[in-house]
């Protein structure tokens, strides 16, 4: 089987990538989304005790 | 030795455990990714019947079976802390809600783009697709009930009795191409064996290995920001060694 031949799926192309592409942005969105909300869990625990210093 | 069982049952104990956790299912689940996907383009033969299309099994499988795991797992979480009203299996409920959520969204997107050239329909009003639209519903409807009440207690209650209520629809999802007489197909692994060639059932297990890992990690990476957000005025958060 040819480069060109695994890519075209037999014709199913689209479905088939279209699939494991979607599901490979959604796996990469989850974890941007998650670390980026641990960073800003962080930043706001920091803050917190930052104006707690300041009384 | 007496093991104290309820040690890891209080958010600060946890937090660093699930911190510690987190490589030990993300890493194995990135390389059962790579092998399921290898098995199952480079070793599973083609299909008789579907061609090349029925590729789409080896993610569509593994993201349905999660979504619906996931659903109880959260369900489960949910009523243990309404009834013990342990605050870290409430925090572990809201934690998983966002990754069943995308499992299902998985399971209706590949069934989709499945479903296009097979039936030559994307969509179908079918016993299975339905109650696996309403399992996504389900998951956006425990969430946004979660985040509309302000006080987190009382958000994991309300939560929690609409993940209990909603945990019939598993089984309807899960029964639904025996009970109805749906377009989507029936089982292709039942415990009387299978009908499918053993990389094809390799390939599949291999992915939802690899898929439950995932959702463990994320879930745990998940639940460490929603303890600091839950526990920001204690103490042991501000002597936390990252917040310096």
């Amino acid at each position: 089987m040819s480069v060109a031949e695994f890519f075209n799926m037999g014709g199913y192309a689209f479905y088939v990538w279209g699939s494991y592409g979607v599901t490979l942005l959604v796996f990469v969105v989850e974890i941007l989304m998650v670390n980026h909300k641990r960073k800003i869990a962080l930043q706001e625990v920091r803050m917190m005790r930052e104006a707690g210093e300041e009384l | 030795m007496a093991i104290n069982w309820f040690k890891y049952s209080a958010p600060s104990t946890f937090y660093g455990l699930a911190g510690k956790l987190v490589p030990f299912f993300a890493i194995p689940a990135a390389v059962l990714f790579a092998i399921g996907m290898y098995i199952g383009f480079f070793v599973a033969p083609v299909d008789a019947v579907q061609g090349e299309a029925y590729r789409i099994i080896f993610i569509h499988v593994p993201a349905s079976i999660l979504s619906m795991f996931l659903y109880l797992i959260m369900a489960g979480y949910a009523a243990l802390g309404l009834i013990f009203n342990t605050r870290l299996s409430s925090m572990m409920a809201t934690a998983l809600a966002p990754t069943g959520a995308l499992f299902a969204f998985i399971s209706l997107w590949t069934g989709a783009l499945w479903g296009k050239p097979m039936w030559g329909a994307w969509w179908v009003w079918d016993a299975r697709l339905t109650s696996e639209l309403i399992l996504l519903f389900l998951y956006f409807g425990f969430i946004a009930l979660h985040a509309s009440i302000d006080d987190p207690r009382r958000a994991d209650r309300a939560a929690a009795l609409l993940a209990i209520v909603g945990s019939v629809n598993v089984p309807i999802i899960y029964f639904s191409v025996k009970w109805w007489n749906t377009l989507h197909q029936g089982s292709t692994i039942k415990f009387t064996g299978t009908s499918m060639h053993i990389a094809m059932q390799q390939a599949m297990f291999v992915t939802l290995l690899a898929c439950w890992m995932y959702a463990v990690a994320v879930a745990l990476v998940r639940v460490r920001s929603i303890i600091l957000d839950r526990e920001r005025t204690t103490q042991w958060v501000s002597e936390l060694k990252e917040i310096a």
